[in-house]
């Protein structure tokens, strides 16, 4: 495997019928880094995975894969493995002929070709149903072979297509781990597209919000949930409240005021004035007993939902905000139209 | 890539150097060819003994283009840039290389220089054929070189396989049917020896017997055949899908007996050469018909020759075309969502009322489609109009005898095939514009479980009423079809007998060998060798039409898909017209070969291999491809290894109807036919014409078991499904 196999796209675009799709685009994936394109649908996320595999050209721009201009290598010219969401497994092939595929158009020698073709089964632990077909095989099989196929060629970068989104909830969770380990195990410089911030927050080194075919953000997990960068990453990662205020100076510390109720002590970097705060729904505490804090806000219960690891509660403010808080204590539910009283822990809060 | 360049260039070299430039006279199979002597003479030699050895020297421009571009190749230097670099010569060359071919055949023809200011470059004497192997090669080569150069740059992201199966099926539908359709607007300007007149197609276009609205019966007057053509088509379109509905209905929606059967209706016309259905009329209904003559004798009426003229010919059309109606129907009766039926009912409405405000308003679009194509296949139909047209005159018939009459008038010809073209193409675009995107099909998939409530009484009374009379009646005629040819002279003598098969099919053991003398031999193996021919050239042109429209993403693809569409909407009669017209001279003379029949028969069935080729690929995951080539594999390899073999039965059954449409057609090769190559169904037309029924009824369904026999292979090679094809979700 090549030692640089970075991945780079210089203000790429691309256009179909005349809507762009993907507008201007810039970023760089190191070597050895498993990123992930988290949008929406419609973001562009996924023409932008294809315009890495060649499957797409751009409209202009150019793609650098290991240094080199391919930006119009056709796919087949580009060393470059794909996992797609259906799989895309050959029907009339058996597992083993759909993994020795991309190997015999490399014009590889067969003993060569088996034995790389073997060792990619058993790297996914399929090796025994080598000799079936793919409709003989669970849709996790299946998926483990696509994986095998596409890593057999030692493809200088993996891509893989919202792998997880044809599997039920349970075996997400444990193929989801199965690629990042798999991953961390062969090195490979991989990107992944998905939709759920869920899958995208667990596995990934780093993540390229995108919105409207545009880049929001591009950050470690922990960087996009504590500092998202502009309302839509806030929103899209997370989920956060938004409430309009403006923050004033109190001696040395600065403070958040809503329409005159301070809310929190804010530790950040902005500047006095107006500004817009998104709050984690768990960032609110429920104050049951003492309300002498002085950022203490009183609100009223309009619906809750109980699921058990938690409670979900909209509560109204007295300015007439609604706000959604999450409880994860294992007090008691409170009832529809209750007076409570509330606190914002400032580590669940950005101003951006 | 580059071993695909260096391919492009050997055919170029090929083309050059080794193969005739010009077409071949004189028999292939004699081997002639294979003897020095045979290529070094002004008919047979290459391009450059032509050029050089018998002084055609405007052959330079087509060439010329090739020697620039390798010139470049041997001059350039560092691979990298050169590649880059060199998609743009490639273009360039190609292109200017395509057009300076076409232009020097264009320029000199068969008697001399066709432009005056030409004369002052070429001596007098100059003259060229028709185009031939070395031609094709060469503009082969030239195609390939702009598909080249395309890719490099990115076109249909880069793949060189897909790009030049996309040139060259431009280039082949331009010239086999863009060209000749163009070519006969274009005469129907010229008169000869007076050269293009805006008037004479004035005068040609407003003939009285083309537009006349005097149509009153009693006035002994004859109609406008354009308004008695579009009359007939809209009769047909009505009672086609009129009867196609009643069937639809009856097959799904009630529990009559024998609708297992129906479905083998769909099959006749299919299987039915298109006059053959008139024959049969004449032998029930004609003058001295078997009902006829019942009815005469028992009611003591004349009845006369009522079948020859618009009765005959609607009710043969309605009886061939009723199944396409079905067909179409069929699909969209099915595609209501039972729940649609039962969300009415469970809000109050009645039978009655779910099927005339819910049911049949959904299948509007479906009811229009079915009346459109039936509307189309009415003009474009030739066959009973020969056969029963009498003096009722539609277009079809007069666009024959203009050509093949006494006075064979080109021009007259051409100014009608334009008037039914306009007629049809209108049809067409209603069709794809308008019915074609409405569509209510509102089964989904899921959850789409629940019944079909009942039919009202009256719409399943009216639907079974139609439809077994119906049965019946087309029993009835073919059985005719079937007896017919077993019958000593029909209406006089109605004994049986074998002679009429004799005649048609005699084998005679003369010396020690099997000689074929029956009068229908020559005619079959030529059809069935030409439609064998066609057979595979149809099906791959055709998928390979169909993966491109629906695998390939490229710039003016809509107005690709409608070039190769347009050939469904042409009527045969038109086709035919203006392949007699376009090749029978340089650059491009066919005239009486056996080729001219084969390239009909391969761009008139094409749409049936593109349509099959998108049914098919759109059950196929797109992903499939994808990954076989991020996987690393060419184009090429993809359809090869991944399409193809996921393709089987679609391949099949475009072959298998690609033989049978060869085998029924008639309008489009009718002037094609010659003495050396006649085809079935123009001999049978000819016996018809010659009053021989039986000979002709009997020819006529030993067609129609030969049909059958490819029909029945079709579903036993087709039904042979293999289980992992249900794999992929």
């Amino acid at each position: 495997m090549k030692n640089n196999t970075s991945v780079s796209f210089k203000n790429v675009v691309k256009t179909f019928n005349d809507t762009q799709v993907v507008k201007s685009i810039n970023f760089t994936i190191e070597s050895g880094k498993l990123v992930t394109l988290l949008g929406p649908s419609g973001c562009g996320k996924t023409t932008t995975l294809r315009m890495i595999a060649g499957l797409e050209l751009p409209t202009s721009g150019e793609i650098l894969i290991s240094g080199q201009d391919v930006t119009k290598v056709s796919a087949s010219g580009r060393n470059v493995g794909m996992v797609f969401q259906s799989y895309a497994l050959f029907p009339h092939m058996t597992v083993m002929q759909n993994v020795c595929y991309g190997l015999s158009n490399r014009r590889e020698d067969k003993q060569n070709m088996l034995e790389k073709a073997h060792k990619a089964l058993s790297t996914v632990g399929l090796e025994q149903y080598k000799d079936r077909y793919p409709s003989e095989l669970s849709g996790g099989q299946q998926q483990r072979v696509a994986i095998a196929r596409s890593i057999v060629i030692e493809p200088d970068v993996l891509l893989f297509d919202e792998p997880l989104s044809n599997l039920d909830a349970k075996l997400r969770r444990q193929v989801r781990q199965d690629i990042r380990d798999l991953q961390q195990k062969i090195g490979v410089t991989s990107i992944y597209v998905t939709h759920d911030q869920e899958e995208a927050l667990a596995i990934s080194d780093d993540i390229i919000v995108m919105c409207d075919g545009e880049i929001s953000q591009i950050g470690s997990p922990d960087a996009l949930y504590k500092q998202p960068k502009n309302e839509f990453v806030a929103q899209f990662i997370g989920d956060a409240n938004k409430l309009s205020g403006s923050l004033d100076s109190v001696g040395e510390d600065k403070v958040f005021n809503v329409n005159a109720f301070p809310l929190f002590q804010y530790e950040g970097p902005k500047g006095a004035g107006e500004n817009v705060a998104f709050i984690r729904p768990n960032a609110f505490k429920i104050l049951r007993s003492d309300h002498s804090s002085a950022y203490a806000l009183p609100v009223t219960v309009i619906s809750s939902v109980y699921l058990g690891s938690h409670t979900e509660y909209k509560v109204m403010t007295p300015w007439g905000d609604s706000l959604f808080m999450i409880d994860y204590s294992f007090d008691e539910p409170i009832a529809n139209q209750s007076s409570i009283f509330i606190e914002i822990d400032n580590r669940g809060v950005s101003i951006v | 890539m580059k071993h695909f360049h260096r391919n492009t260039l050997i055919i170029g070299l090929v083309g050059i150097l080794l193969i005739p430039w010009y077409r071949l006279y004189g028999n292939f199979w004699a081997f002639e060819w294979l003897s020095l002597d045979f290529f070094y003479n002004e008919d047979n030699a290459p391009l450059i003994f032509q050029i050089f050895v018998f002084s055609k020297s405007w052959l330079l421009l087509a060439v010329g283009p090739f020697l620039f571009y390798g010139l470049h190749l041997l001059s350039s230097k560092s691979n990298e840039v050169r590649f880059k670099r060199l998609s743009y010569y490639q273009l360039y060359y190609g292109l200017v290389g395509v057009f300076a071919v076409i232009f020097q055949s264009l320029l000199v023809g068969d008697f001399g220089v066709n432009f005056e200011w030409a004369n002052a470059f070429l001596s007098e004497d100059a003259y060229q054929v028709g185009t031939g192997g070395g031609t094709l090669l060469l503009i082969l080569s030239y195609l390939l070189l702009i598909a080249n150069g395309l890719a490099y740059r990115g076109f249909m992201k880069g793949d060189v396989f897909s790009t030049s199966c996309l040139i060259i099926i431009i280039f082949l539908v331009s010239v086999f049917v863009i060209f000749p359709v163009l070519n006969i607007l274009i005469r129907a300007f010229y008169v000869n020896e007076v050269g293009f007149s805006l008037n004479a197609f004035i005068d040609r276009f407003a003939i009285a017997n083309l537009w006349s609205l005097d149509c009153r019966p009693s006035s002994n007057s004859i109609c406008g055949s354009a308004w008695s053509t579009l009359f007939l088509a809209v009769m047909t379109g009505l009672s086609t899908t009129i009867l196609g509905l009643a069937f639809a209905l009856v097959v799904t929606r009630t529990n009559f007996f024998g609708k297992k059967y129906l479905g083998f209706f769909s099959v006749l016309p299919m299987i039915t050469p298109p006059f053959v259905v008139g024959m049969a009329l004449i032998l029930l209904l004609g003058s001295s018909g078997i009902i006829t003559e019942w009815i005469e004798s028992v009611f003591n009426v004349e009845l006369g020759g009522w079948i020859y003229g618009f009765w005959g010919i609607w009710i043969a059309q309605t009886l061939s075309y009723t199944p396409i109606a079905f067909l179409v129907l069929i699909g969209v009766v099915e595609g209501i969502s039972p729940s649609m039926e039962e969300a009415s009912q469970t809000l109050g409405a009645s039978n009655y009322k779910t099927f005339f405000t819910v049911s049949l308003p959904l299948m509007r679009p479906g009811l229009a489609n079915a009346f459109l194509l039936g509307f189309i296949e009415s003009m474009a139909d030739l066959g009973n109009a020969l056969v029963l047209g009498g003096d009722y005159q539609v277009l079809s018939a007069q666009i024959f005898f203009a050509v093949a009459g006494a006075s064979a008038d080109d021009g007259k010809a051409a100014t009608l095939a334009i008037v039914l073209l306009m007629f049809t193409l209108t049809t067409f675009f209603i069709q794809k514009r308008w019915v074609g995107k409405t569509n209510y099909n509102t089964v989904t998939g899921k959850g789409d479980g629940g019944r079909y409530c009942d039919l009202p009484i009256h719409v399943k009374y009216f639907s079974l009423g139609v439809v077994i009379p119906w049965v019946l009646f087309t029993l009835t005629v073919y059985a005719i079809i079937l007896l017919g040819g077993f019958v000593e002279t029909w209406g006089v003598d109605n004994s049986f007998s074998l002679k009429h098969y004799v005649d048609a099919f005699r084998v005679e053991f003369v010396n020690n060998a099997f000689v074929a003398t029956g009068v229908a031999w020559d005619s079959l193996i030529t059809t069935i060798a030409l439609a064998l021919i066609a057979m595979p050239l149809t099906s791959f042109i055709g998928l390979l039409t169909g993966y491109l429209l629906s695998r390939v993403d490229f710039p003016g693809k809509s107005y690709f898909e409608f070039g190769t569409m347009l050939s469904f909407a042409i009527p045969g009669i038109v086709i035919g017209v203006a392949y007699v017209i376009a090749f029978n001279q340089a650059p491009i003379d066919l005239t009486y070969t056996a080729l001219i029949i084969v390239l009909c028969f391969v761009f008139r069935n094409m749409s049936v291999g593109v349509r099959s080729g998108i049914a098919s690929l759109s059950q196929l995951d797109k992903g499939l491809d994808e990954a076989s080539i991020t996987l690393g594999a060419t184009g090429f390899k993809t359809l090869r290894k991944v399409i193809m073999p996921l393709m089987k039965q679609a391949i099949i059954s475009s072959m298998i109807y690609s033989f049978i449409r060869s085998i029924t057609s008639i309008s489009a090769v009718i002037f094609l036919v010659s003495a050396e190559f006649n085809l079935s169904s123009a001999y049978i037309i000819g016996l018809v014409e010659a009053n021989q029924f039986g000979v002709a009824i009997a020819y006529a369904t030993a067609l129609i078991v030969i049909m059958s026999i490819a029909i029945a292979l079709m579903k036993l090679l087709v039904g042979n499904r293999k289980v992992f094809l249900r794999a992929q979700k």
